[in-house]
């Protein structure tokens, strides 16, 4: 379950709205209230939940295929077993996600269109590629870690469908970062090829992890307005911080090395900074040129279409169904 | 290398849970509904469960130290004891479909009849394995009857699936000595007593389907005895890659 | 892209014998037993439940928000429809 905030900007709300809903929409959400799918909502409350939550599920469904790259291949029946729950808990939760989207209006089929046709975004983190064993921990351990800072907050969004799928969400992935973290774990105590497997997966999706958190505060365009509407409760650097201060004691505790020779503690905060993020890699993989877009968008593509005329199969049957019982209940209405 | 009859039995249908489990998460991230990744899912973990239960056993009757791992990733083509369906590739969903129905037909019984084996590990085993089963006849069933009953197109591939896969069938019921010699002792189930069983479940599905049920005769075989098709070397490669690359390693 | 819409579902689950079966979530199929399925196979991987009822989404109707007022509302006022409206001296004790 990964979300990331890479929204678009969204331009504020136009004066179209009467103010006094939006008034009242905005004291209810200060109130904590949950907002329900036919409730009156802002026009921007709604395109804003629907790219965002559209998001998190093609994140969800591209995320599977970096893992699904080493299912067939997982060392062990146990690690195998664990692994095809996982991969198969992220398609549950973009199954979940697609859901809550839909509670706003909009069809799953719509969604997949847009992720398919490139239009819209997932998180840039699928974009890169697993490359040994050691991958499958570094994202349990590190983007599952990345991710769960993220969804906490959001079992608590003001949209009642999102809030309640992401409480799913977050109950059921509890065994996924635990699962990525022995993983590591157990390869940094193995062979000196293994540790070196753990380490050189560490030096490679560590900042992408960081990155997951979306721009520094300074240069988010619209966590302003979604932090009013209560979908998101903490900025990007903040939760970009917890993760941090997480997550550095744990790959110590491994012996394993942050690859950020800034990286400090600073004793009087108690947090660990760490040294410059190269936002241009962030924008540039988000901008398509990544090391495995084409191919992640390819691999959905393909899939969708390969799988058509499955689908066609069981709407063509259901519909002979329906055909046979109307004619049955005309036959015997006749008689 | 003569093994013990029961190693062997635990072996097999180890070896055939397995790979049919292993064949299923090829689907994972490319099935093709986001409902049905998860169905898929599902079966495969059913089978790998299976399959370690059943390697656990195997092990500890052989007594030579091997655990699950040993049994599923250090073993070449020739050890292995699958029937060749299971082996067989996933090919398009309807090929998928065909060979998980005529596997599960016939062990949805056997699993029965086996929850009375004298061997009650095995009868453990049965008594969940069973219940699995039965739910992935209903699966695939369903599936078929949806496919084969639904376009112009599922219709053919349907049919072509059934057409292909009709001649791994026969494997499932053949009875080798060391099978014979359990049966005797109660432990295994001759096949021929679910046959019945099986043939109505094809029967009723694949009419349902709207599909014709090929003849039955000559049939494909070998996988008992460790002569296997082309396709189990790819996926043991695939498959036993790691424990292969670095030996001994813990992971 | 024309894709054809699959159905949406609602899904319902009682999670032990004595509850009630309760929402949870959501899912496309193309018909009945299909949903029954993908139901089993999407909403029940914790032992979530012992009994599954699919509705069409369709199929509900349901009350409109901006109603809310009339028809909930009305019922606040009625508060001698509780136990604590009335008076039970201490000495009588539990009633």
């Amino acid at each position: 379950m990964y979300t990331q905030a890479l929204n678009a900007k969204d331009a504020a709300d136009g004066g179209a709205e009467d103010a006094d809903r939006m008034a009242r929409f905005q004291a209810r959400i200060d109130a904590e209230e949950r907002i329900e799918p036919n409730d009156w909502m802002p026009e921007a409350y709604r395109r804003t939940l629907v790219r965002q939550i559209s998001q998190h599920a093609h994140s969800e469904i591209v995320g599977m295929l970096p893992e699904g790259n080493w299912v067939t291949r997982a060392p062990s029946l146990r690690r195998k077993a664990a692994l095809i729950a996982k991969v198969q808990d992220e398609g549950g939760h973009g199954l979940y996600l697609y859901s809550a989207a839909e509670t706003l209006g909009v069809a799953r089929e719509e969604l997949v269109d847009q992720l398919l046709s490139g239009k819209a975004k997932y998180s840039s983190i699928f974009n890169y590629p697993t490359l040994s064993w050691a991958d499958i921990g570094a994202i349990g351990w590190l983007v599952d870690g990345a991710a769960i800072m993220n969804q906490i907050p959001l079992c608590r969004c003001s949209y009642g469908p999102y809030a309640r799928a992401m409480i799913k969400v977050c109950k059921e992935e509890s065994f996924h970062q635990r699962q990525g973290f022995e993983i590591m774990n157990t390869l940094a105590k193995g062979s000196p090829a293994q540790k070196a497997m753990a380490q050189d997966a560490l030096n490679r999706w560590w900042w992408p992890s960081v990155m997951m958190f979306g721009p520094p505060d300074s240069a988010s365009q619209h966590s302003d307005t979604s932090m009013r509407w209560k979908i998101k409760r903490f900025t990007n650097d903040e939760l970009r911080q917890q993760f941090i201060d997480a997550t550095v004691p744990q790959a110590h505790y491994m012996g394993l090395e942050i690859p950020d020779p800034a990286l400090k503690h600073d004793a009087e905060s108690g947090h660990w900074t760490i040294g410059e993020i190269d936002w241009t890699e962030f924008k540039a993989v988000i901008a398509g040129n990544g090391p495995c877009n084409r191919q992640r968008l390819r691999q959905r593509r393909e899939a969708h279409e390969s799988g058509a005329w499955v689908r066609e199969a069981a709407l063509a049957h259901a519909e002979k169904r329906r055909r046979r019982a109307a004619a049955a209940v005309t036959a015997a209405a006749a008689e | 290398m003569t093994h013990d009859p029961r190693f062997l039995f635990a072996l097999r249908l180890a070896d055939d849970a397995l790979i049919l489990g292993h064949r299923l998460s090829e689907w994972i991230g490319v099935a093709p509904q986001l409902e049905e990744e998860l169905a898929l899912a599902n079966i495969a973990l059913d089978l790998i469960g299976q399959a370690r239960m059943l390697y656990a056993h195997a092990g500890e009757i052989e007594g030579k130290g091997r655990d699950e791992d040993a049994l599923a990733y250090l073993r070449d083509v020739p050890d292995w004891q699958n029937v060749l369906l299971v082996e067989q590739p996933n090919g398009d969903f309807a090929r998928t479909i065909v060979r998980q129905l005529i596997y599960s037909a016939f062990m949805a019984p056997l699993w029965r009849g086996l929850k009375a084996s004298a061997d009650p590990t095995i009868a453990a085993v049965a008594a969940k394995a069973e219940k699995e089963v039965a739910y992935h006849v209903r699966h695939a069933g369903e599936w078929l009857i949806r496919l084969g009953d639904g376009t112009d197109e599922s219709h053919a591939r349907a049919a072509e699936a059934v057409e292909e896969l009709w001649p791994y069938g026969g494997e499932l019921f053949e009875v080798d000595e060391a099978g014979r010699t359990l049966i005797a002792a109660g432990i295994a189930m001759d096949p021929e007593s679910v046959r019945a069983e099986w043939n109505t479940t094809m029967d009723m599905v694949l009419a349902q389907a709207t599909l014709a049920r090929p003849a039955d005769g000559w049939h494909q075989s070998g996988g008992r005895k460790g002569r296997h098709s082309e396709h189990l070397g790819h996926l043991l490669a695939d498959m036993q890659f790691l424990q292969r690359a670095y030996p001994g390693a813990t992971w | 892209m024309t894709t054809a819409h699959v159905p949406l579902w609602e899904v319902f689950l009682r999670a032990r014998n004595g509850l009630a079966h309760k929402h949870a979530g959501s899912l496309h199929a193309a018909d009945a037993e299909m949903a029954l399925q993908a139901a089993r196979d999407v909403y029940t991987r914790r032992g979530e439940g012992v009994s599954i009822w699919v509705v069409p989404s369709a199929a509900i109707i349901a009350s409109e928000p901006a109603e809310a007022g009339m028809l909930f509302e009305p019922t606040a006022s009625k508060i001698y429809r509780h136990p604590t409206f009335y008076e039970v001296p201490d000495e009588v004790g539990h009633m």
